[in-house]
C-alpha cells in the first residue's frame, strides 16, 4: 500500500531553537498513527507543518504521490487535511453553527444555505452524541464542548488525513469513548489518522503504529502491538521512570483551608470541606460537574452567592489578590488563556506573583528575579532553559511548568492545582508528582483537581467527588476507580458524605 | 518582552528622510526659532500622549482628554487672573486633571463599563460643564507671569521642552523598572492572567486613569500658558491627535505592548508635519490626511509584524 502522506527529512527551527532535525514520517490510509514524545519534542511543530501553519526550512512533503508545498492552512484544507488543535482556534463570538462551517459555508446560488448547514451539523453532532444549541455563541460553551465543536468541524470537512492533537484532554470518559468509535469508523473507511496524546493508555487502545519523537528527532517507530508501555516511555524520556505516583505516608496536621457552604446558583451548592497541613485532597468528578468552578470561587475569581472560606482560621475576602496574600494560590486549568503572559519572558512570568517582594525600594530587582527563575527552570526542567525567552515561544507543557513555577515561588500554604499534568509528558508528570509529595512534606496543603483517575488515586490522601454541582462522596485513600466513577456519574449514594 | 525596535527605526528613518528633503528644498525650516516652535508643540502633545499610553497599555482608552485639557487650561487661566501664585495654579491644573481621571477610572472599574463608552460620555459632560461655567466666553488679559511658563526658557531650552524631557525620563523609568509599570503591560496583555497572578487589575486601571489625568493637567499648563487668550473650545479634537501619536508610536491599540521612545518620536513627527507642509508650500489642509495615513501605515506594520511572529511560532 502506498502512503497517503510522506514527510522526508523535515527541518524546522524557531529563532535559534531547532524544533525538528530531519524527521521522516509516513502515514498510510486506514491507519491510526500515534505520535508521542515529551513536551517540546516537536510533536506540535510536526503537525503544524502538515497543516500549513508553519513551513519547513528543509524537507519534502509528499501527499498522495505528489510533492506539495503546504504554505498555509487553506492549502492543507483543500488537500483534505483536517486538524483538531490542542488549543481551539475558533471564533468565540460566532455561533456554534457558524464555527462548524467557517471557511467553507454552504451556498445555494448567492445565498447561504443555512437549512442544509443546520441539517449537516445536526447529523455530525448526533454522531458524537452531543446536544448543543446551534445558535449559541461559542464562548458560552465549556472547554469540553468547544473541543467537541472542533472535532465536529474536522469531521464535516470529510478529510483524507485527520490530525488530533491532545483532542481528549478536556473530554469525559464517555465522550472519549464515542470519539474513539468514530475514529475507528474513519479508519475502516481508509482515512489516515495522526493521533497525538500524552495518555499512553489511549494509544495502546486505539493506535496501529507509533512514532516516538525526542528533541526534534525520531527515536523510535513501532507497531503498537509489538511494544510495551515501559519500552515506549523509556524511548520518550530517554531514561527509565521508576515511580509515577510517589507518596510518602504522613499524618495530616492542623486545618489550613476551610470551605463552608460555598454556593453559586446553578453551578454548585453547599460545598464544605477542609484541607489540612501535609495533605493532598483531590476534587474529582466529570468535566462540567463544577470542580473547576469551585476552585475559581475559592480563589475569588468568580463571585459566590453564599459561603465562607478561611485559611488558618482567618476569613479570606473573595478576591484573588487577597487570597494570594493570605497564602492561597490557584494553578489554572486553561494555561494559555489564563495562566501566563505570552509576550513576557519566562523570568517575568515566574516572578510575577511575588513582584512586590522583588523590589529594591522602588525598582524590580531583575537580577534576583533572573536567579529565582533559573532555579525554578532547573527544578521543573523547563526547556529550553533560558529565562529571557518569551513564554509564547515555549511548547504547551513547558508553559504549564512556567505557570506552576510562578505559583510555587509564592510559597503558598495551600496550593490549588487544576489539572496540573494535563498536556504534560510522563517525565514531567512524575516530576510534578514528586514535587507535590515534597511540598506537602514541608507542610503545605494541596487541593488537586484532575480528570486523570490514576493520578487522583495515586496522589490523593482523600478524594471528594462532585456530581452536578454537589459533593456526593468522600472517599479515603485506597479506594477503587469504580468507587469514584460510580459517585461521579451519580450511580452511587456514597456513604461518607459529610 | 518584545520591544518594537522596528517601529522606532522606521519613524526615525521617516524623520530623517523628511529632514533631508527639507534641507534640500526649504533650508529655512531649520531656523532655530522654527525648530523651537516644533519642539514646544511636540512637548505638550507628548506629555498627554504618555498619559494616553498608560491607559491604552492596560487595554483601555480615554476620549475625554481634550475636554480635560480644556477644563484644566480654563481653571489655570482663571486662577492666575484671580492672582494665585504660579505654583498654586500649577497644582490646581494637575490636581483637577487627576480628579477628572479618577472620576473616569471609578466609573470604569466600579460600573464595569468599557472605557470607550464611559469617556465618550464624560467627554461631553466635561465639555458641557465647561461651557456652562464660562458661558462660552473667552478669557483675556492673562497676567504675564502665567505666560512665562509657555514662553520662557532655561539654558536655551523652552520650559515646555523641559517638561517633556522630565516626563520622558520619569516614565521611561516607571515603565521599565517598577512593578507598577510591568503590571500595566500585564493587565493589557492578558487581564485574566494578571488577576490570577494576584494583580488587582481594577486598581491598575484606576491608577492609569489618574496619572493620565495629571499628565493632561501638566500638558494643559504647558499648552495654555503660550497664549494671551483661552478660548472655550480649546483642545477640541485633541484626544484624537493624542491617540494618533500613541498608535503611530507603536503602542498596541488593545494594550499590552509599546515603548515610550516610539511615542516620543511619533509626537515629534506629528508636530513637525504641519510646519513641514507649509515650508514645502503644500496646503496645510493635507496635515490631517497625512496623520490618517500614518495611522494606517502604523497598523499595516503591526499586522505584518504579527504575521511574521506567527510564522516564527511566537505569539
Amino acid at each position: 500500500m502506498r502512503a497517503i502522506l510522506c514527510l522526508e527529512n523535515i527541518h524546522k527551527s524557531f529563532g535559534g531553537v531547532q524544533a525538528l532535525k530531519g524527521v521522516d514520517f509516513e502515514l498510510y490510509p486506514g491507519e491510526i498513527h500515534a505520535v508521542v514524545g515529551e513536551n517540546g519534542a516537536g510533536k506540535s511543530t510536526l503537525i503544524k507543518i502538515i497543516s500549513g501553519v508553519h513551513s519547513p526550512d528543509i524537507g519534502k512533503i509528499i501527499f498522495e504521490n505528489r510533492e506539495v508545498a503546504i504554505e498555509n492552512p487553506r492549502i492543507a484544507q483543500a488537500l483534505g487535511i483536517a486538524t483538531v488543535y490542542q488549543e481551539p482556534n475558533l471564533y468565540p463570538d460566532l455561533s456554534v453553527l457558524e464555527n462548524l462551517f467557517s471557511g467553507r459555508l454552504l451556498k445555494r446560488g448567492f445565498l447561504l444555505d443555512w437549512e442544509k448547514m443546520r441539517q449537516r451539523a445536526k447529523e455530525v453532532l448526533s454522531l458524537l452524541d452531543v446536544d448543543l444549541v446551534l445558535q449559541a455563541p461559542l464562548k458560552r460553551l465549556s472547554r469540553a464542548q468547544t473541543q467537541l465543536v472542533q472535532i465536529a468541524r474536522a469531521l464535516l470537512a470529510q478529510a483524507r488525513v485527520f490530525i488530533l492533537d491532545e483532542a481528549t484532554a478536556a473530554l469525559s470518559p464517555e465522550e472519549t469513548k464515542r470519539l474513539f468509535e468514530i475514529l475507528e469508523r474513519l479508519r475502516s473507511q481508509g482515512v489516515g489518522i495522526i493521533y497525538i496524546s500524552h495518555r499512553l493508555e489511549e494509544i495502546f487502545r486505539l493506535a496501529d503504529r507509533v512514532t516516538v519523537l525526542r528533541d526534534g528527532e525520531v527515536v523510535g517507530r513501532a507497531k503498537v502491538r509489538d511494544i510495551s508501555v515501559n519500552r515506549l516511555v523509556q524511548l520518550m524520556v530517554g531514561r527509565e521512570i521508576r515511580d509515577l505516583y510517589p507518596r510518602t505516608p504522613r499524618t495530616p496536621g492542623r486545618t489550613l483551608l476551610e470551605v463552608r457552604n460555598l454556593s453559586r446558583r446553578g453551578v454548585f451548592e453547599e460545598i464544605s470541606f477542609e484541607v489540612k497541613e501535609g495533605e493532598i485532597v483531590a476534587l474529582a468528578g466529570l468535566v462540567g460537574s463544577g470542580r473547576s468552578e469551585v476552585a475559581r470561587a475559592i480563589y475569588g475569581l468568580d463571585a459566590r452567592d453564599k459561603g465562607q472560606i478561611s485559611l488558618e482560621g482567618q476569613q479570606i475576602p473573595p478576591r484573588p489578590w487577597d487570597a494570594l496574600r493570605a497564602g492561597l494560590i490557584l494553578l489554572p486549568e486553561d494555561r494559555t488563556r489564563q495562566g501566563g503572559i505570552l509576550s513576557f519572558p519566562i523570568s517575568w512570568n515566574i516572578g510575577f506573583s511575588i513582584i512586590d517582594y522583588l523590589r529594591n525600594r522602588w525598582t524590580i530587582d531583575e537580577r534576583r528575579e533572573h536567579c529565582l527563575a533559573k532555579e525554578m527552570i532547573q527544578l521543573l526542567d523547563i526547556r529550553p532553559p533560558k529565562p529571557e525567552l518569551s513564554l509564547g515561544s515555549l511548547s504547551g507543557g513547558n508553559q504549564q511548568k512556567v505557570v506552576l513555577g510562578r505559583c510555587l515561588l509564592v510559597r503558598p500554604k495551600v496550593l490549588i492545582l487544576d489539572e496540573p499534568t494535563q498536556g504534560v509528558d510522563v517525565g514531567a508528570k512524575a516530576e510534578i508528582h514528586r514535587l507535590m509529595d515534597r511540598l506537602v512534606g514541608e507542610g503545605m496543603g494541596i487541593l488537586l483537581i484532575s480528570s486523570d483517575l490514576p493520578e487522583v488515586l495515586g496522589m490523593a490522601d482523600r478524594i471528594l467527588v462532585m456530581h452536578r454541582g454537589r459533593l456526593v462522596a468522600h472517599l479515603p485513600r485506597g479506594s477503587s476507580p469504580e468507587d469514584i466513577i460510580k459517585a461521579a456519574t451519580g450511580l452511587a449514594e456514597a456513604p461518607h458524605v459529610r | 518582552m518584545y520591544v518594537d525596535r522596528a517601529r522606532q527605526l522606521s519613524i526615525l528613518a521617516f524623520l530623517l528622510v523628511l529632514s533631508l528633503a527639507l534641507l534640500a528644498y526649504a533650508p529655512s525650516f531649520f531656523q532655530p526659532g522654527n525648530l523651537k516652535d516644533i519642539l514646544v508643540n511636540a512637548s505638550y502633545l507628548f506629555v498627554a500622549a504618555v498619559g494616553m499610553m498608560l491607559v491604552i497599555l492596560t487595554g483601555q482608552i480615554d476620549l475625554s482628554v481634550g475636554a480635560i485639557l480644556a477644563i484644566c487650561s480654563t481653571a489655570a487661566a482663571l486662577a492666575s487672573k484671580a492672582g494665585w501664585p504660579l505654583f498654586a495654579v500649577f497644582l490646581l491644573a494637575l490636581g483637577l486633571g487627576g480628579a477628572l481621571g479618577l472620576l473616569n477610572g471609578l466609573l470604569i472599574t466600579t460600573l464595569r463599563i468599557h472605557s470607550i463608552i464611559v469617556t465618550l460620555g464624560t467627554m461631553n459632560i466635561f465639555r458641557g460643564a465647561l461651557i456652562y461655567w464660562t458661558q462660552g466666553a473667552w478669557i483675556y488679559d492673562l497676567p504675564s507671569d502665567f505666560r512665562t511658563v509657555g514662553l520662557g526658557q532655561f539654558g536655551g531650552i523652552p520650559y515646555p521642552v523641559w517638561g517633556a524631557i522630565v516626563t520622558f525620563a520619569l516614565f521611561a523609568w516607571i515603565l521599565t523598572q517598577t512593578s507598577w509599570g510591568r503590571s500595566l503591560y500585564a493587565t493589557g496583555s492578558n487581564p485574566s492572567a494578571a488577576r490570577l497572578s494576584g494583580i488587582s487589575t481594577p486598581k491598575i486601571v484606576l491608577g492609569a486613569f489618574i496619572v493620565n489625568g495629571v499628565l493632561v493637567g501638566l500638558s494643559a499648563v504647558l499648552f495654555s500658558t503660550r497664549f494671551s487668550v483661552i478660548q472655550s473650545n480649546i483642545g477640541y479634537g485633541f484626544e484624537l491627535l493624542v491617540i494618533t501619536s500613541v498608535v503611530v508610536g507603536g503602542v498596541h491599540i488593545f494594550g499590552g505592548s509599546g515603548t515610550l521612545l516610539g511615542v516620543a518620536l511619533a509626537a515629534l513627527l506629528l508636530s513637525m508635519i504641519g510646519t513641514a507642509l507649509t515650508f514645502f508650500r503644500v496646503s496645510s489642509y493635507w496635515e490631517l490626511t497625512l496623520q490618517g495615513l500614518f495611522v494606517l501605515g502604523a497598523v499595516a506594520l503591526d499586522i505584518m509584524r504579527t504575521r511574521r511572529s506567527l510564522q516564527r511560532g511566537e505569539v
